[in-house]
Order: C-alpha cells, then sequence, then structure tokens
C-alpha cells in the first residue's frame, strides 16, 4: 500500500509525541539530579515544556489538506488531531501548575516528599497516551493508546499512598478500567473477525460489501463502546467516577475529568464516524439513550451531593451526555458537521471550565482542609477574585452566556435540533436538565457568596502558579463565549477526520 | 446628527456602559465606597442621557430600525452577527431600562453590604435589558437575555429579604432559566427551518415559515419567553422574586425584567411566526385574562404590603398580553404604552413599598398606618402610581389601557368585558392599602421611629410621578407617534403574513 513506511516528513508529524517523550525524560533526570529544595519548580519546567510542545505542534506538525495514513496505516495525523492534541497539552499544563504548590503546602503525612518529579512524568505520558488515542487510526494501535493512557492515570489517581481513599480511588479505577478495556479488547477481536483488517479506515469497505449481516457489527461496537463509555464517563459506565474523583488528588481528578475524557471522545468520534458509518441509524439510538441516561442520572445525582467533588464529578457525567447529543447529530447526515464540531467546542470549553473548578476544589480543600460544600461559605469574604473565579466556572458549567459553557451547549443542542425528531427530544432533555444543574451550581455560589454567621474569617491566599492557571482558565472560558468565530474556525478544523 | 450617527455607534455605547462600569467597579478596592456608588451613578445617568438622546432623535415619520450599527460578522460561519438598533417600539422600552436603571442605582444610595459587588452586579442587568431591547440578530438577543441570569440570582440571594430569599432567588431563577431554554430549541428550530442560517432577525421575518412549522413551534416559542413576562400559569415566580429581591431589583424585575419578557415574546414568536400568532392568538387573551384577574384577586386578599405590588405586576403584564394577543393596532400601541408606563409606576411602587420597609421594618399591611404624616413625598409618589394602575384619565395608566380594551373589544367583548373587571379590582386593593398603609392611625409600634424619606428617594419619587402624569396628558407628543410607527411595521408583518 505503502511504499516506504517510514517517511521524515512522518515523523515531523508525531513531533509533539517525541517531544513530551523527551520532556519525561528530562522531568525524570532533573527528579533525580535536583534537591528537594528546588523541586517544586518541576510543575513549571513541566508546565513551560508543554507550551513549548503546543507551540511546536502548531508551527511544525500540522495536517495536511488531504491527511494520509502514517506509520504503516498505525497513524492519522488530520484536523481532528491536532485540535485534540492542544486540548490534551492545555490540559496537562494547567494541571502541572495546580500541582505546584500541593508539593508545598501538602497537608503534612498524607504526602511522601519527593515524589513530584514521578508525578509530572506519569502525566506526561499520560498525555503522550492520549495524543496517540486521537491519531490512532488502527484497532491495535488503539488499544495500545488506551492502556499507555490508563495505566498512569491509574497510579495518578492513587498517588497519595498513605492516604487509603486515595489508592482506594486508584485501585477502583484500575479494576474497572481493566475491566472494560477487556470488554472493549473482545469488541475489536469481533471486529477484525468480521472484517479482516483493524484499520479503521479499511473498515467501511467490507461493510459496504454487504456481506455482513447489521446486527454482527453492532455487537461488537456495543462492546466497544463499554470501554468508551468508561473513559467518557457516561451511565451506565460511571459508577467509578464519584468515589475516584473523590479520592484521588483534586488536580488528578481535574485531569480525569476534562483531557481523558476528551480523549475518550476523541477516539469515540473516529471509530463510530470513520468504521462504521453505515450503520449509523442504529448506533445513534444507542448513544442517544445512554446521552439521556447521563444527562437525567448526572444532573439529578449532582443535584443532592453534599461534597463538592462528587458533585463535580456527577456534573461530569451529565455533561459526558450533553456532549454525547453532540455525537448523536454528529451520526446523522443532516448535521453530521455540525455535530462534531458541537462535540469540539464543547469540549474545549469544558476542558478550561472544569480544570478551573477542580482547580478553586483544590485549592480550597487544601486550605480548609474540607471538601464539604459547606466549608465555602464566606470565600467571597475570604478572597473575592477567587469566588469571582468560581462564580465563572459554575456558570459555565450551567451554560449561562457570556461563557464557553453556553456556546457548547447551543451547538450541540443546535446540531441535534437539526438532526430530526430524535435529536429534539435529546435537546429538550438536555436543556430541562440543564435547568437541575444551573440549581446545584447556583446552590454552591450561593454558599460561596453568602455570608456565615462566624464574624471572622481568615483570608485565603493564593500562589502565583495557582493564579496563572485559574486567570488563564477563567479568561479562556470568557474568550470562548464572546469572542466565538476564531474558537469555532478550531472546532471546524477539528472536526475533519 | 446624522454625521454624528455616522461616527459614534452610540448604541453599542449606550448597551455596554454599564456592563464596562460594572468590570471598573468590580476592580476598585472594596472600601471605597463612596467612589463605587458616584461611578455606578455617573454610569446610569450618562447611559439615561444617551437613551434620551436616542428616544428624542428617533424620527417617527421615518419609522423602521434607526440607530442601526451593523449586521457585523461576529461568528460568520453560523450567520451569527453583531446588530443593534431600534424601533418605534423598542425606543421607549431603552428610555424605560435606562431610567429604572438610574433611579434603582439612587434607591440604592445607602447599601452596606459588599456596595461593590452589589452595584456591579446591577450594572450588568442593565446591559443585558438595554441589550435585548436593541438586539437585531437572535442569537445576541439570547446572549443578553440570559446575561441576566446570574445578576439576578446573586443580587436576590444575597442582598434579598433574610426569610425568602434562598427561595425566591431559586424560584425565579430556575422559572426563567426553564422558559429561555425551552425558547432557545425553539430558537434552534427556526434556524434550520428558514434554510438561511442566520440568526439576523429581519432576515428570519422573510424567512415564510410553514404554517405547520408556525402551528407546532409558536407556543414554544412564545410562552418560554413569555414566562419572563409572568404568564399564567407560569406567573408565580414573579411576586416570591419581586418580594424577595433588593428594592432595586424589584424594581428592575418588574419595571423591566418582565416587559423583557413580552418584548422578546412579540419579537421573537409574534413577528417571526405571525401565522401560529394568528391560530394561538385564542389561547394567550385566555391565559392573559386569567392573569389580569387572578392577579388582581390574589392582590386583593395579601397581608404583605410587597406582595400586593407583586401580584399587581401579573395583573397588568396580563394586559400588555391583552393588547398583544389582539393583533390590532390598537391593542399594539396599548401594551407598547403599558410596558413603559406600567414600568415606570411599578418601578415608583416597590420604590416606595422599600422606603417603607426600610423604616418601618414591617410591610405587614395590619401593622403600618398612618405615614403619609410622616413621609408625605412618598405617599403622594404612591397614590399616583395607584392612579395609573387604576387607568385614571390623566395619568399613564389610562392612555395605556384604554387602548389595550379598545383593541380587545374588536376581538372578543367578553374579554374586554372581563379585563375591566380586573381593573376595577385594582382599584379595591390599591385603595385598600393606600388608606390603610398611609392613612389612619399610626400603630404605636412605630410611633416616633418612622421617619421622612432622603433627598436621594424625594428624587426618585418625583422623577417617576412626574413622569407619569405627563404621559397621560400628552401621550401623543411624547409616546404614542414612536410607538405608532413601530405598531405599523407590526402590523404590515402580520398582514403580509
Amino acid at each position: 500500500m505503502q511504499p516506504n513506511p517510514f517517511q521524515p516528513a512522518m515523523f515531523l508529524a508525531i513531533l509533539p509525541e517525541i517531544a513530551l517523550a523527551v520532556l519525561a525524560a528530562l522531568i525524570l533526570t532533573l527528579d533525580l539530579t535536583l534537591g528537594t529544595a528546588r523541586k517544586r519548580y518541576l510543575g513549571w519546567v513541566t508546565a513551560g515544556g508543554l507550551v513549548i510542545i503546543m507551540a511546536l505542534a502548531a508551527a511544525l506538525s500540522r495536517p495536511a489538506a488531504q491527511p494520509e495514513l502514517i506509520f504503516g496505516g498505525m497513524l492519522r495525523l488530520d484536523g481532528l488531531t491536532f485540535v485534540f492534541r492542544f486540548i490534551f497539552l492545555l490540559g496537562a499544563a494547567i494541571t502541572c501548575l495546580l500541582m505546584v504548590d500541593s508539593a508545598t503546602v501538602a497537608t503534612p503525612g498524607v504526602r511522601a516528599p519527593g515524589r513530584e518529579g514521578e508525578f509530572y512524568v506519569l502525566l506526561l505520558i499520560a498525555t503522550l497516551g492520549m495524543d496517540l488515542m486521537a491519531s490512532s487510526a488502527d484497532l491495535v494501535m488503539l488499544y495500545l493508546a488506551i492502556e499507555t493512557t490508563s495505566l498512569p492515570l491509574y497510579i495518578l489517581a492513587g498517588f497519595l499512598t498513605r492516604d487509603p481513599r486515595s489508592t482506594e480511588a486508584g485501585m477502583k479505577y484500575f479494576l474497572f478500567g481493566a475491566m472494560t478495556a477487556a470488554i472493549m479488547l473482545y469488541g475489536f477481536s469481533l471486529i477484525f473477525g468480521l472484517t479482516g483488517t483493524t484499520n479503521l479506515y479499511a473498515m467501511t469497505a467490507q461493510w459496504s460489501a454487504g456481506k455482513i449481516p447489521v446486527a454482527l457489527p453492532l455487537v461488537a461496537v456495543m462492546l466497544a463502546l463499554v470501554g468508551f463509555g468508561f473513559k467518557i464517563s457516561a451511565v451506565p459506565f460511571h459508577f467509578w467516577a464519584p468515589d475516584v474523583y473523590e479520592g484521588a488528588p483534586t488536580p488528578v481528578a481535574g485531569f480525569l475529568s476534562t483531557a481523558s475524557k476528551a480523549a475518550g471522545f476523541a477516539v469515540l468520534l473516529r471509530f463510530l464516524l470513520a468504521a462504521f458509518p453505515q450503520i449509523a441509524p442504529d448506533w445513534t439510538v444507542v448513544l442517544a439513550v445512554i446521552a439521556a441516561a447521563s444527562m437525567i442520572v448526572g444532573n439529578l445525582l449532582a443535584a443532592v451531593q453534599k461534597n463538592i467533588k462528587r458533585l463535580l464529578a456527577y456534573s461530569s457525567i451529565a455533561q459526558a451526555g450533553y456532549i454525547l447529543v453532540g455525537v448523536v447529530a454528529a451520526g446523522s447526515p443532516i448535521s453530521a458537521k455540525l455535530g462534531a464540531q458541537g462535540v469540539l467546542y464543547y469540549l474545549l470549553s469544558y476542558l478550561v471550565t472544569n480544570l478551573a473548578a477542580f482547580g478553586i476544589v483544590a485549592w480550597v480543600g487544601r486550605s480548609l482542609g474540607s471538601d464539604d460544600i459547606s466549608v465555602y461559605a464566606g470565600l467571597q469574604k475570604r478572597n473575592p477574585y477567587l469566588a469571582l473565579a468560581l462564580l465563572v466556572a459554575m456558570l459555565s458549567l450551567g451554560g449561562v452566556p457570556p461563557l464557553g459553557g453556553f456556546m457548547g451547549k447551543l451547538l450541540v443542542f443546535g446540531a441535534a435540533v437539526q438532526s430530526g425528531t430524535l435529536g429534539i427530544v435529546l435537546a429538550f432533555i438536555g436543556v430541562i436538565t440543564s435547568v437541575i444543574g444551573l440549581y446545584y451550581y447556583l446552590n454552591v455560589l450561593r454558599i460561596a457568596f453568602s455570608v456565615p454567621a462566624e464574624a471572622h474569617l481568615p483570608a485565603l491566599p493564593v500562589t502565583v502558579a495557582f493564579r496563572v492557571a485559574i486567570i488563564t482558565c477563567v479568561a479562556l472560558i470568557l474568550a470562548l463565549g464572546t469572542i466565538i468565530a476564531p474558537w469555532f474556525g478550531l472546532s471546524i478544523l477539528g472536526a475533519a477526520f | 446628527m446624522v454625521l454624528l450617527r455616522a461616527i459614534i455607534p452610540l448604541l453599542s455605547i449606550l448597551i455596554f456602559l454599564p456592563a464596562i462600569a460594572g468590570l471598573v467597579i468590580l476592580a476598585l478596592p472594596e472600601n471605597r465606597r463612596n467612589l463605587i456608588r458616584w461611578v455606578a451613578l455617573g454610569t446610569s445617568l450618562v447611559t439615561l442621557l444617551l437613551a434620551l438622546l436616542v428616544y428624542v432623535s428617533y424620527d417617527a415619520g421615518i419609522g423602521g430600525y434607526q440607530w442601526v450599527e451593523g449586521p457585523f460578522p461576529w461568528v460568520g460561519a453560523l450567520g451569527i452577527s453583531y446588530f443593534v438598533g431600534v424601533d418605534g417600539l423598542s425606543v421607549p422600552l431603552v428610555l424605560l431600562a435606562a431610567v429604572v436603571l438610574l433611579f434603582g442605582v439612587m434607591i440604592s444610595w445607602n447599601v452596606e453590604d459588599r456596595p461593590r459587588e452589589y452595584f456591579a452586579f446591577l450594572l450588568f442587568l442593565g446591559t443585558s435589558v438595554l441589550g435585548v431591547f436593541s438586539s437585531l440578530d437572535l442569537f445576541q438577543l439570547f446572549f443578553f437575555f440570559e446575561l441576566a441570569v446570574f445578576p439576578k440570582y446573586l443580587m436576590i440571594v444575597l442582598w434579598g429579604s433574610p426569610k425568602t430569599r434562598n427561595y425566591g432567588a431559586m424560584k425565579l431563577t430556575l422559572y426563567l432559566f426553564i422558559g429561555s431554554v425551552v425558547a432557545l430549541v425553539g430558537v434552534l428550530a427556526m434556524y434550520f427551518a428558514s434554510g438561511k442560517f442566520t440568526f439576523n432577525l429581519i432576515e428570519l421575518e422573510r424567512a415564510g415559515f410553514s404554517p405547520a412549522f408556525q402551528y407546532a413551534w409558536f407556543p414554544v416559542l412564545f410562552l418560554g419567553f413569555a414566562v419572563l413576562s409572568g404568564i399564567f400559569p407560569f406567573h408565580s415566580w414573579a411576586p416570591d422574586g419581586h418580594v424577595a429581591a433588593p428594592t432595586a431589583v424589584s424594581m428592575m424585575l418588574a419595571g423591566v425584567e418582565m416587559k423583557v419578557g413580552a418584548f422578546a415574546a412579540l419579537r421573537v414568536a409574534i413577528l417571526l411566526l405571525p401565522i401560529g400568532a394568528k391560530q394561538w392568538a385564542w389561547a394567550i387573551l385566555i391565559l392573559a385574562t386569567i392573569n389580569v384577574v387572578y392577579g388582581a384577586l390574589i392582590a386583593l386578599i395579601q397581608k404583605d404590603f410587597k406582595y400586593v405590588i407583586g401580584f399587581s405586576s401579573v395583573s397588568h403584564m396580563g394586559l400588555v398580553l391583552i393588547g398583544f394577543a389582539t393583533l390590532t393596532h390598537d391593542g399594539l400601541l396599548g401594551s407598547g404604552m403599558q410596558m413603559f408606563s406600567h414600568g415606570i409606576m411599578t418601578a415608583l411602587f416597590f420604590a416606595v413599598v422599600g422606603m417603607v420597609y426600610d423604616r418601618a421594618h414591617t410591610r405587614e399591611i395590619g401593622q403600618l398606618g398612618g405615614l403619609f404624616r410622616v413621609m408625605p413625598v412618598a405617599a403622594i409618589g404612591f397614590i399616583i402610581a395607584g392612579l395609573v394602575s387604576m387607568g385614571m384619565p390623566g395619568f399613564s395608566g389610562f392612555v395605556a389601557e384604554f387602548p389595550i380594551f379598545m383593541g380587545a373589544w374588536q376581538v372578543s367583548p367578553a374579554v374586554a368585558i372581563i379585563a375591566v373587571l380586573g381593573v376595577i379590582i385594582t382599584a379595591g386593593y390599591i385603595l385598600l392599602v393606600i388608606r390603610r398603609v398611609f392613612f389612619g392611625e399610626m400603630p404605636a409600634a412605630l410611633q416616633g421611629r418612622v421617619g421622612d424619606i432622603g433627598m436621594m428617594d424625594k428624587i426618585v419619587v418625583i422623577s417617576l410621578s412626574v413622569m407619569m402624569i405627563a404621559l397621560g396628558w400628552f401621550p401623543q407628543a411624547l409616546m404614542a407617534g414612536i410607538l405608532n410607527s413601530g405598531v405599523q411595521r407590526i402590523l404590515t408583518l402580520l398582514g403580509g403574513a
């Protein structure tokens, strides 16, 4: 098929991934050579490195007008790969900044000293895996990429080895992940058996040949969906999320709920739309049910939570439901474009929004020693700007203009309305459940902005790294909600696969 | 003037000035209370002057949209543009919003709890309403419409009356959010059904939606927006929300926000779906008539001073909706007048209620009395507003309600008769409240404790009273001419359908 499987241009296509591996090695080396006092700069170095890699990716590894399969059909550098790469890199960079101070301010005894380096290295490897997930064009490569992403994340979730909740989170995440991956792999093997190929882009020809009854690929797709559903924490594959988010270090939970979820959606889009367009009418119904269940269950359960991390976990399940509405719309030929673009836009705004939310939760949790929503009382008195950042994040999650979340919702619901009756029903379920969503987001804000009875509340100062991370997020949330055109352009680019 | 229009984007300045001032205020140090409130006052004064300039310079002879800016592409790929302009119907509402904003700031002069956030949020609310009234792009209209969500909620929760604020704020916000998101689905459906892929309202007016589409989607759009105008049976947020809110927010909510709902219902549902409007007019007439009578009856039995006014708003907004539903020249003209007149009147009502409560510390009608002697200016203002509310000749209420009844008579004499009954009940509760609160014996508990209102408050009461009397005497010169040009345009659209 391809005369020379290794052309120099191919290495340019994976330059960001190579750079990620180099950065990981560099951090590992620095971790061994630097003294304890200087190790707190490792987070800055990692974040800086990630920003440089983003610049590299933007300048040197752009997708061609006619994307081709590279490395013997294993990878594909197209718009989807290109845009998702930024989502992962930005998510990782912000997570690093949020971690910088957790190393110094960490609760004594909970965290073993001297392990910062490992944290950042694992994070980088997970990011590398996500990059490969988004660009995989072959089932084997896809599986390897998913595992490359998952293994470091299992460790990161259980990173606080002396905190039983964290180790439980890591273990739970691992068991769920391993089981769903096994089911997904079974689905992959069925697909291979049916088509005789593992390449996603070679399958359509097999389906079109008409020799395979529709039911068989649908079963295979549903088995694979178990694995993807776990990644994006959609109902009914969501049970791990609240426990893992609650137990994992908060920035890791933020990373899991944004970048890792985005990676799941990248795979979902490519897998379903590149390899299974023929049975789209069937899988859209399956996905529509999953989406509706996620929106309803996620929002209803979030509304009754007392712990902010659990609230955000259920909220992220609901958000997965909204994004799935976009995927459903992408499966219909009428709204294929807008659906995929909506998914991209939603993920972009959700990335910065949820990272801001988890960042603030991490900071409050670390400073006040609790993740109960009740400790947020008087936050506005303690630090008005932190409260304003929380306001922006919560309202963006609720989908209120002029914030990014509003545009994301508008686009996915718009695509759903365009797609037809099923989509209109989904859009109505979506908007009604988003009212429940607004209820609990506003509740958090009410507590944060109201003044508690205790007269004196100490101020809540924040550090530079934290400030940089949160200001970046808030600025991007506002930009995504007001200066919409360039981001939408990015979504159009990313919807090409 | 022509040159001025060409150079200065006056309408945009008018819309965004309050929000920009709000951001500036948020950046000021918290303890500079005086500076903060002077910035707020100065801004709202300039806003009012600009609104007056726009109003006075509106040429009713030419009619149509004036002070038009745009359409400038905002998100070109989606047909979203920035496009503002005012016509004969919206220009009085722009003026109304600026008036109420200024007097809302003045009435809040002595706010002590976190004045920075208070004035900033109030100004954000101002930009939201001004933006809706001037929008010629549907996306933009919705954007401004939803912009009001967080200032409304937070202002009620933070500065509202302690007993009911959490309940009232959440109820109000969720009712309005559910209405607006349901309307959003309708907006999206129109966007796709038009086949033009534009949100430009002028373009959409010419889209020629099929009768079946109009019939199906008109109720969704009209009711979705009309929730904010307090349409029965979705009105119950209004009294609870108005009562829970701090005075300035009650003024903005009942005075301006309810008109935002009515205006959006007219601008989007009736004007874009005229065939649907004609088919469903009977249903709106019935609901709106229930509004008038039911609201007045409930107001009659209230024991709380503020609830009386809260329910009276529901009743009066019913008249506005009746005027719309007649789809006649007289009815629409009267509705236009009523929106302005009721806005000023209810702002004055809530202002006086606030002044009484601040001094007597109770809103129980049974515990008030004889206040005329201690606060004569407030009392006279309240009486004038009461006369307006009863539709007495010589006041703005008469020139607004009379055409509505005329319009209603042309469509259905029964509706006109029942609606007039509602006005008789209005006279009942207004006179009852005036007698029991301002005349009779002052209860012993209030003796010596209640003083007169301050200078700022007097200016508010007198200015609002003068406006209502002036409009009552010179309706044609002051407003009807301008409104007429707007109504003619609507009739053309309705006739052309």
